[in-house]
This record gives structure tokens, C-alpha cells and sequence, in this order.
């Protein structure tokens, strides 16, 4: 009995040898197959990037959003962008507000901006439905928590969900301070009334929010309720360029932020009619 | 030395029984939710923490049990701790099997756990919370193993255990610092977000850990030919009445701040819901009314000396620590602070039946392996006395 | 050693060596149909030249590792464009381009992950195709 301890460290560490040496060996057996793929990705990278210049990889491209309050109040009870939202990303229709998926939706104006609200707002103010949405931060708390790099900003700005990555930990839900995210609670499958072919569905346990329809926008197009909007009240663009349509609005308009004093910098505007 | 877990009266059998019960009621749930998504639960797009993770948090403070007793045994050299350090630190070990179980079940994706080690993440707290738990419990899985086995063998530990017993010491603080930095860090959750978060985690860690040791001494005493000395559990209920005290002051630190300043950034409205309820909604409040006496209760009773040192009175003082915790901890943090919603609307949150049984699953395997590890201390510590 | 234990563990190898190897001799002589997947689809039957992204011997051993890359490309890095090695280009989209082709999963795809009890989980989140 005494020995079978020190019996048991020589079979763990011939063990461990065995662990250390097997992939060399695996890897001397199969050189051939293994060098034309690992050339082949190289390849892949090199002609990839060089031919076809990625808008993501690129600085001078920060996305922003702009929200003309006045355009959007001119079409009362008006949900185009919302809708399509949920047309172009497959966002189920899940009846328990528990659970509800949102990636852009509306609230009461005292809601989205708390900060605002005093004694003598007027009251049809207050109750005035503002379109809120992931403010794609330009220092998100989400990015920073996640323990697995499953959301993270792209040079361009926009905060992405790799939903092949996320574990469901929640912890992003936890640090948005905009109520952005929305968990799986369910397979979302039965709740998509239509779905659109060319964009895939989530699955249950992974957190989902806006992407800002980095899918249209790497096409060059703008993001769908941006098109949707039958009063063209979102302004989108780069905020980068000083000449485009969003820096012009934020040059003649006053515009306001939610929660702007927690430092995330978010950057979606609301120009105040 | 495994094998001493294996003889036992049929008290301890029905015992170990009686927890693999629960443990497979928990499992059956759990595979349930695993089928069905967290749906199951009463977790929604607004407290997106619940039970779960209120017991996660809880038992990392369970786990400060080991530190209490190491650091004053090897650095002050209080003699009397000598035979319950190893008591310490296996409670230690099962509580942080517990925190790992409960974040395990908390994910939406479990499968996929090991990409926290894939795509390791510096940034991220949980990453850092993973890495000091896990760190913490192959220390106290180690140390405890060794000396014991030495105690067995009757020779004096290794060197190398002596080196490791150092090094859990300040690591023992890490798992209360970073655990506390999860919640501490996050913008826009005013009741979490103050910079006293990680001391009051030490304090409260540092009476609940204790106070359950205490517990389960005495019932050790009453099973087993196992003493741990009057002046063990005296030092004992002491660390546990300064630390409850301190956790009571930190806890009137954070109501000062909030209703003087009245600043609603200070977490006002969370308290407002705890204590007295908000827009209609107080699930939490007689859970909040109830730690209070608890609270006081505890620290009347150990304050006083008479009460401190009498077994039954001392006995009520601990359960009450450790109950008005886990209502603080295990229950009112985690999901008071997600109270308002970043839109400032109350969504309650209440555990559903098989979330329940999954927590009571979890707790139940915890007991379990605590209670194999201090069937073989007590059998070791009975065969050579 | 007494001779009762070794009784226990003689039978206690024996039901070892039985279960294990149940799987070897229950399967014995009742081989599965080597998979075929089927390229007879409206879109690949309309092409002029068959052929893939990548030569079919490399996508038959890879394309699994090859849409790791896509995917990490795409989600990860921006890119939307796949260069193959013979210079054409592709939409790095298994939904928009591997299924526009490929719209038969359960006669392609299921063929051969069936065959190797292989359950890959693209298709929890990735639509299939209806088919035209």
C-alpha cells in the first residue's frame, strides 16, 4: 500500500510523456495533408484581405446613429423600423415579456432618459415613445465583462455577438446599462413568424442584441430600420467624416444621449425637436 | 484514506442517502432545464441573476471558513486552532465545489464552459473570478490532504504544504475581492456599484465561514468522539461576532450614503425596494425585515459574553449569522440589484419549483462531499487519539 | 491473495470485457451503406462547370475547419469575401452560399455526418435551405 502512490506519479508521468510526444508524431504522419491546408490558409489570408479591402478592418469608420425626434413623433404609433428589424434578423414574436427578445423597440421618454425627467415635464412628453436600441458604445461595459470575447466592438464600431462563443453566462446583460440585451430563454425557432432565408436564427442560452445590420452594412447598405423609416428619421453614418449627413444633424441640432455619465459613450443621438 | 468514508453507522448511511436523493431530484431538474433553456426558472430579461448566482456568491463568503482559522494558526500561532484548521478547510473545498456547480448551472450554454479557457480574457472578472476560485480549492484540496494524511501517517506535513498554507492565506482574500469586483464594476447598477462592495464581501465572509464551522463542530462533537476544544470555538465565536459587527456597519454605511446624499445614483431605489418596497412590489421586504432581527440577534447574542460562550445561546447566534447572510447575500444582493431596470420599471423575480430543487441539488452534493471529507478526518483523528 | 476475491474479480473482469465489446460483436456483418451524398440539386445542376469553393478532395477532408475559418472571418474580422486558390471569389456565407448549392442537407450534408455520428449544431442557428 505504501508504494502505490509513488506507482502512480511513474504511470502519470509516462502518461504525460506519452501526451507530449503523440501530436509530433501525429503530425510527422500526416506532413503531407496537413502542410497543403495549412498553406492553403495561409494563402486564404493573404489574398483575402489584400483583394477584397474589409470595411471592418479600416479606422477612419466609427457607425453612428442619429434619432430626429421630431420626424419620428410627425407618424404616430409608426413601428416600420421595428418591424423591419425583426423581418431582416429573425427576432422572435415570444408573448411572455419576461423573455422577450428586443433589439429595437420603443419606450416612454421619461423611461430612456430618466435623467431628464423633472416635476414640470410635460406630461405628453414623458409618455412620448422614443426608439432605443444597443447604443453600440464606444466603450462598452458589455465588451469589457464578457469572460469568453464573445461580444467585442469591431474597428468600426460596431459591438458584435459572436453567438457561436457566448456561453450564456449573462454577465453582459448584467453590465449594459441600457436594458439592450436579451437572452434565449427558449429555442426563439417556434416564436419567428416569417423568417428571412439569408440570415440565420439564434438558439437558446445565448444572449442576442442589434448588430446594427453589420450583415447590410459590410454589403454597403444601410441598416434596415434606417431604410424602413417611412419619415427618414434615423440618420446613419460615419461618424468619422465630417462632411457626412449624421455630423450635420449633430452640428445643427441639440442632441442628447442616454445615460451619458457613465462614461460608455454610446453612439446613438437623439436630436431634440 | 478513502475508503474510511465507506464504514458508518446506518445513521450516516441513511444520511449519505437521503443526499443523493436531492442530488438526483436536482440532476432530473437539471437535465430538464438543459431541454427546456433557462425558461424554467423564474429568471427573466430584467433579473437575469437569481437564485443561482445568489448561492454562488453566498458560498464564496462560506469558503472564508479555511482563512479564519489558517491565519490565526500559522501567523499568530493561536495553538488552539490546531485541530479544526483541517475542519476549515474542506468546508472551504465543498463550498467552492458548490460556487463552481452553481455557475455551472446558471449558463445558458454549458457545453461550451471551457471557452473561458480557450479564449482566456483578461478583462473580464468572471475570467479572474474562475482562476481564483479554482486556485483556491486545489490549494485547500492539497493542503488539507496532506496534513491529514501526514496526521495519519503520524510524521509532520512536507515542507512544500507549509509554502502553500502561505500562499492560500492571501488568496483567501482574492476570492472575496474579485468576487465582489463582478458586481463593483458595472455602470448602471447603482446598488452595486460602490467601492465599499469588496470590503463588505470580507466582512460577511468572514462571519458566515466561521459561523457554519462553528456549527458543524458542535455537531461533530455530538456524533463523534471528536472535540475541537473549548477555546477553538471561544477564538472562533469572537472573529464571528467582530466580523458580523463590522458587516452590520458596512451594510448602515451604504444606507447613509444612499438616503442622506439622497443621490438616486446611490442605490437608493434598490434599498427602497428591499426595505420597504417599490411601485407595489416588495417580494424581498419581510426577507429584508428578517435579516434585521436576524442580524441583531446574532450580534446582541455574541457581544455578550454569557451568551457567547454558552453552547445553545452561541449555537442560535451562529445560525442566525448564517441565515440573515444568506438572505443578504444568497438572496438580496444579487437580485435587489437588478432592481430598477436600466429603464427604470420594477420586474420581480421569484424561483420556480424545479429551480428550487436544482439549487437544493447543488447544496445537497456540497453536503455530500463535505460530509465524506470530515467522515475521514473524524475517523482519522478517532484512530490515532 | 484469497481465493473468494478472486472469484469476485474474475466475474467482475468478465462483465467488463462483455460490455465493452458488446458494441464490436453486436455490429458484426451488419456493416451501414458507405454514405453518397447527392449533388443532384436545381442550382448545381445548372452549372456549367461542377465544381466547389475548393477542389473536391480538399472540401470532403476540410470543410469543416474551412468554415471555422469563415465564420471566424466573417463574425470576427469583417470579412465577407473568400479568395479560393483558383482566384475566384466566393461570399464567405454557409447559409448564402455553401446551402444555395447544397440545398439538399438531408442528402448531402446528413449522408456522411449520419454515417460517422457526427452531429454538427450549424443548423440550430443556420436555416437550411427550402429548397427550389
Amino acid at each position: 500500500m505504501r508504494t502505490t502512490r509513488r506507482d502512480f506519479l511513474k504511470i502519470g508521468g509516462v502518461c504525460g510523456l506519452v501526451f507530449l510526444v503523440f501530436p509530433t508524431v501525429k503530425g510527422l504522419a500526416a506532413g503531407e495533408g496537413q502542410e497543403s491546408l495549412i498553406r492553403k490558409l495561409a494563402m486564404m489570408g493573404q489574398e483575402g484581405s489584400s483583394s477584397v479591402p474589409s470595411r471592418a478592418g479600416t479606422r477612419e469608420i466609427k457607425w453612428g446613429l442619429l434619432v430626429d425626434m421630431e420626424k419620428c413623433w410627425s407618424r404616430v404609433d409608426c413601428v416600420e423600423c421595428i418591424l423591419a428589424c425583426r423581418r431582416e434578423h429573425n427576432i422572435p414574436d415570444i408573448p411572455t415579456p419576461k423573455e422577450e427578445i428586443k433589439w429595437i423597440w420603443k419606450e416612454p421618454f421619461a423611461n430612456a432618459f430618466p435623467e431628464q425627467e423633472h416635476e414640470y415635464l410635460p406630461e405628453a412628453l414623458g409618455e412620448k415613445p422614443v426608439v432605443v436600441l444597443c447604443n453600440h458604445c464606444d466603450n462598452p461595459a458589455c465588451v469589457r465583462v464578457c469572460p469568453t470575447k464573445a461580444t467585442y466592438k469591431r474597428a468600426d464600431g460596431i459591438v458584435m455577438m459572436d453567438y457561436h462563443r457566448c456561453i450564456g453566462c449573462r454577465y453582459c446583460m448584467a453590465a449594459c446599462p441600457y436594458g439592450a440585451r436579451s437572452f434565449n430563454f427558449r429555442d426563439p425557432r417556434p416564436f419567428i413568424k416569417e423568417t428571412n432565408p439569408s440570415f440565420p436564427t439564434r438558439e437558446k442560452g445565448v444572449v442576442e442584441k442589434c448588430n446594427l445590420c453589420v450583415e447590410r452594412i459590410d454589403a454597403g447598405l444601410r441598416p434596415a430600420c434606417v431604410e424602413a423609416c417611412p419619415a427618414g428619421a434615423l440618420i446613419f453614418g460615419n461618424l468619422e467624416d465630417p462632411d457626412s449627413e449624421i455630423r450635420e444633424k449633430l452640428r445643427s441640432f441639440l442632441t442628447i444621449q442616454r445615460k451619458s455619465e457613465l462614461g460608455t459613450r454610446p453612439k446613438v443621438y437623439y436630436a431634440l425637436p | 484514506m478513502l475508503v474510511k468514508a465507506l464504514k458508518g453507522s446506518p445513521r450516516y448511511w441513511s444520511w449519505m442517502i437521503s443526499l443523493l436523493m436531492l442530488m438526483g431530484v436536482g440532476f432530473i431538474c437539471y437535465l430538464w432545464q438543459l431541454n427546456q433553456g433557462l425558461t424554467i426558472t423564474g429568471l427573466n430579461r430584467d433579473v437575469s441573476w437569481g437564485l443561482y448566482i445568489g448561492q454562488f456568491t453566498f458560498l464564496v463568503g462560506v469558503a472564508a471558513s479555511a482563512v479564519m482559522v489558517v491565519l490565526p494558526y500559522y501567523l499568530h500561532n493561536v495553538k488552539a486552532f490546531g485541530r479544526i484548521t483541517i475542519l476549515g478547510e474542506f468546508l472551504a473545498v465543498s463550498a467552492i465545489v458548490m460556487c463552481l456547480l452553481f455557475v455551472i448551472v446558471d449558463l445558458g450554454k454549458p457545453m461550451r464552459l471551457f471557452n473561458v479557457l480557450l479564449y482566456p480574457t483578461p478583462n473580464s472578472i468572471l475570467f479572474w473570478d474562475m482562476v481564483v476560485l479554482n486556485g483556491y480549492l486545489l490549494l485547500n484540496l492539497i493542503i488539507g490532504w496532506n496534513v491529514l494524511e501526514a496526521e495519519y501517517k503520524e510524521v509532520s506535513p512536507p515542507k512544500w504544504v507549509k509554502i502553500l498554507t502561505y500562499i492560500s492565506i492571501p488568496w483567501a482574500i482574492s476570492i472575496h475581492t474579485v468576487t465582489a469586483f463582478l458586481y463593483a464594476g458595472l455602470p448602471g447598477r447603482h446598488y452595486w456599484l460602490t467601492a465599499l462592495m469588496a470590503a463588505r464581501f470580507l466582512a460577511s465572509a468572514f462571519a458566515s465561514g466561521p459561523a457554519l464551522l462553528i456549527i458543524l463542530c458542535f455537531i461533530l462533537k455530538k456524533f463523534s468522539r471528536f472535540d475541537p476544544g473549548k477555546e477553538a470555538i471561544e477564538k472562533l465565536s469572537a472573529i464571528v461576532a467582530y466580523a458580523m459587527i463590522i458587516t452590520a456597519f458596512f451594510v448602515g454605511l451604504e444606507l447613509f450614503t444612499a438616503f442622506y446624499s439622497q443621490v438616486p445614483a446611490h442605490g437608493t431605489y434598490t434599498l427602497m425596494y428591499l426595505f420597504a418596497g417599490l411601485e407595489g412590489h416588495g417580494k424581498l421586504v419581510p426577507f429584508m425585515w428578517v435579516f434585521v432581527v436576524l442580524a441583531a440577534l446574532a450580534i446582541v447574542l455574541l457581544v455578550i459574553p454569557g451568551t457567547r460562550q454558552k453552547e445553545s445561546t452561541l449555537l442560535l447566534a451562529c445560525g442566525a449569522t448564517f441565515i440573515s447572510l444568506w438572505i443578504e447575500k444568497g438572496l438580496a444582493l444579487v437580485i435587489a440589484g437588478f432592481i430598477p431596470n436600466p429603464l427604470e420599471r420594477v420586474t420581480e423575480y421569484a424561483p420556480t419549483l424545479p429551480e428550487a430543487l436544482i439549487t437544493l441539488g447543488v447544496w445537497a452534493t456540497g453536503l455530500f462531499m463535505l460530509t465524506i471529507l470530515y467522515k475521514i478526518v473524524i475517523s482519522v483523528k478517532e484512530e490515532i487519539a | 491473495m484469497r481465493v473468494p476475491d478472486f472469484k469476485y474479480i474474475l466475474i467482475g473482469v468478465g462483465a467488463f470485457i462483455f460490455l465493452f465489446s458488446f458494441p464490436f460483436w453486436y455490429n458484426a456483418g451488419r456493416a451501414a451503406t458507405a454514405p453518397a451524398p447527392d449533388l443532384n440539386t436545381p442550382t448545381i445542376n445548372e452549372l456549367e462547370i461542377k465544381e466547389c469553393v475548393e477542389p473536391t478532395d480538399f472540401m470532403r477532408a476540410n470543410h469543416m475547419r474551412l468554415l471555422n475559418e469563415w465564420r471566424d472571418r466573417v463574425v470576427r474580422q469583417g470579412e465577407r469575401v473568400y479568395v479560393s486558390t483558383s482566384g475566384k471569389e466566393y461570399i464567405m456565407s454557409l447559409q448564402n452560399t455553401c446551402l444555395a448549392c447544397h440545398s439538399n442537407k438531408a442528402q448531402f450534408c446528413d449522408e456522411c455526418h449520419n454515417y460517422l455520428r457526427v452531429t454538427p449544431d450549424c443548423w440550430s442557428c443556420h436555416l437550411e435551405s427550402k429548397g427550389k
